[in-house]
């Protein structure tokens, strides 16, 4: 019988005391009453813990690392032995065929009681050669497991959306899970950002522990607790917005005195995520606190939508990378001097036929 | 001066923009002039405020400015829309452009040649002509549909989840051009659709209330739409 987190905990010599803290805080970190700690610390008590498979596909393992820098209390001990990590290539002991057993004994033991995380995606050009794992492209590895599987997390935007090795052109066609064709119809939750936030991606797992379903997702898959309002919303320099109040360029006196990033490119008013709450390294500090612009990174195709510190997405095919307000005004230009072209045309036809009349 | 252009001519008037239609004409311009204004300033902000945050809310006037303006234009397009069924048959033109009939397409046609300056006159119309009718169908109708529909798709992103904006627009409409960013670009790709339409209609109207055969301008304040002569339509 698989021991239960709280058998992992205590063996880990975690107090009764902090795991009922640990309960409470991610409770709230959930949005959740307080009447949720005794159920999550209830569900820890009594229920096995989720056999985790932890795929890598095409990625650079920034997910992982915010994973396991989870600043939640007794994030080390608690978050990695949560979830019974039967696999995960990055953080496991085990390597090569040793490694690549488990993954087989994973799907047979648990066959359709297991937890599928996604890091990464796979490349669909040339049968998936471009990411091989022990020996067979990544895609084979994804499908088998898929076939097998209770439910799906897409770790990060490399999974959720295809992330920079699916930016333009794409050459190995990078193609984030849920699009990927012939994949078996499992529930899929997406929890996108470059890397997502270490404590949004421990309070998912929690919450799918707890109440053994995902937690109510919003129409693109992503859970809403985390995702439903965007950075702008709740941005601590949005006053500065409201005054107009901006940054214009990285060095002038509006930078140091931390107004509003809007003019340099903050793609805070588009992107969902809950970086201006929960913030990162333990609510340190998030991009637009550091100075910088945030730039949407939890946002699909977020690499192909122009430079960094523009609002506007390049528009392609008009021969030159232009924004929405540069072709629009040039339009503009364009039809007023036609207009007054026209014109100039219609009051010279006008005199000549009046000439011609007298 | 010649004694031909002050003729005696009797002016024949026909009763064809009702007062709801004038209107909102004229609330739906200064709707869209305000919009136009201070979605452009939204886009790119004027340079910043100086001294507390708590004293200024420059930014925060310009985005109301924006909304109200735009709440207005969503009422008054409805109520247009509504009186395209209840009003008179000139009201439901814009919105259903006769493109079945070949008169259309051959009035059209020579529409197009009258602007080209092949045609000597153009003919006589009591509503818009087919030409008009359609730029105003294309690029206005559908225009301010577009705009009302992704204007309140992000302002349903502000207004937050489980808002009836974000219930009937942003939860769809986000997701189908990709993301927000996407939205805010269309948006304002749109803003200059419809300052090229104001462009073109503002020039054609003048132009036409000098050279055609009707009167254009004065009828949209009075109503009443009066010709110059009295011969056939297409003389």
């Amino acid at each position: 019988m698989t021991e239960t987190f709280y058998d992992v905990m205590r063996r880990q010599g975690i107090t009764r005391r902090s795991f009922l803290k640990f309960c409470s805080l991610t409770a709230a970190a959930l949005g959740l009453g307080p009447s949720f700690a005794p159920q999550i610390a209830h569900a820890m008590e009594t229920k096995p813990r989720i056999p985790v498979l932890w795929l890598h596909g095409l990625e650079c393992t920034c997910c992982s690392e915010s994973f396991i820098r989870s600043a939640h209390p007794l994030a080390k001990d608690v978050i990695l032995s949560m979830i019974s990590l039967d696999y995960d290539d990055t953080i496991m002991a085990a390597a090569g065929h040793q490694a690549e057993a488990i993954v087989e004994e994973t799907i047979q033991k648990y066959d359709g009681n297991f937890i599928l995380a996604c890091e990464g995606n796979p490349p669909l050009n040339q049968e998936g050669m471009s990411c091989i794992i022990a020996g067979k492209p990544y895609l084979e590895q994804l499908k088998k497991a898929a076939e097998h599987c209770k439910a799906i997390i897409s770790w990060g935007s490399c999974a959720s959306w295809g992330c920079v090795q699916a930016a333009r052109p794409n050459p190995t066609q990078a193609t984030p899970i849920h699009k990927v064709p012939g994949l078996a119809p499992k529930p899929i939750i997406k929890v996108p950002g470059c890397p997502p936030i270490a404590e949004v991606m421990t309070a998912v797992i929690t919450y799918i522990l707890t109440f053994e379903r995902f937690p109510e997702l919003d129409r693109q898959g992503r859970p809403k607790m985390f995702y439903s309002q965007r950075i702008h919303d709740k941005c601590y320099r949005r006053p500065h917005f409201d005054a107009g109040q901006f940054v214009e360029s990285f060095d002038d006196e509006g930078a140091r005195k931390g107004y509003c990033l809007y003019k340099v490119g903050c793609k805070g008013p588009t992107t969902y995520n809950a970086c201006s709450t929960v913030r990162w390294n333990g609510g340190l500090s998030f991009p637009i606190q550091s100075g910088h612009p945030c730039f949407g990174c939890s946002e699909d195709g977020f690499w192909d939508k122009g430079s960094f510190y523009d609002r506007l997405t390049d528009i392609h095919g008009f021969g030159v990378e232009a924004d929405a307000d540069k072709i629009g005004g040039t339009a503009a230009a364009v039809v007023g001097a036609a207009a007054a072209a026209h014109a100039a045309v219609s009051a010279v036809k006008r005199a000549r036929q009046k000439g011609g009349e007298s | 001066m010649s004694t031909n252009a002050t003729a005696a001519h009797k002016e024949e008037a026909v009763y064809v923009y009702q007062a709801p239609v004038r209107l909102w004409h004229w609330v739906n311009a200064i709707a869209i002039v305000a919009l136009c204004v201070t979605g452009y300033f939204i886009g790119s902000p004027l340079p910043s405020v100086h001294g507390e945050a708590s004293d200024s809310f420059l930014f925060g006037w310009i985005r109301y400015i924006h909304f109200s303006a735009a709440y207005i234009l969503i009422v008054g397009f409805l109520l247009r829309v509504y009186w395209a069924f209840v009003g008179n048959h000139h009201a439901r033109q814009i919105f259903i452009p006769r493109v079945w009939t070949a008169a259309f397409w051959k009035e059209l046609g020579h529409e197009i040649m009258w602007y080209a300056m092949i045609a000597k006159q153009p003919m006589k119309y009591v509503g818009h002509n087919p030409l008009a009718t359609l730029v105003m169908h294309i690029m206005f109708v559908w225009g301010i549909v577009f705009m009302i529909f992704t204007g309140l798709a992000l302002y349903g992103e502000g207004a937050g989840m489980g808002s009836w904006q974000y219930n009937l627009f942003s939860s769809w409409l986000i997701p189908l051009f990709g993301q927000s960013q996407d939205v805010h670009s269309w948006h304002h790709l749109g803003m200059w659709v419809i300052i090229c339409f104001a462009i073109i209609h503002i020039y054609a109207a003048v132009r036409e209330d000098i050279m055609s055969r009707q009167s254009i301008i004065s009828s949209m304040f009075s109503g009443w739409r009066t010709f110059r002569d009295d011969k056939p339509a297409d003389d």
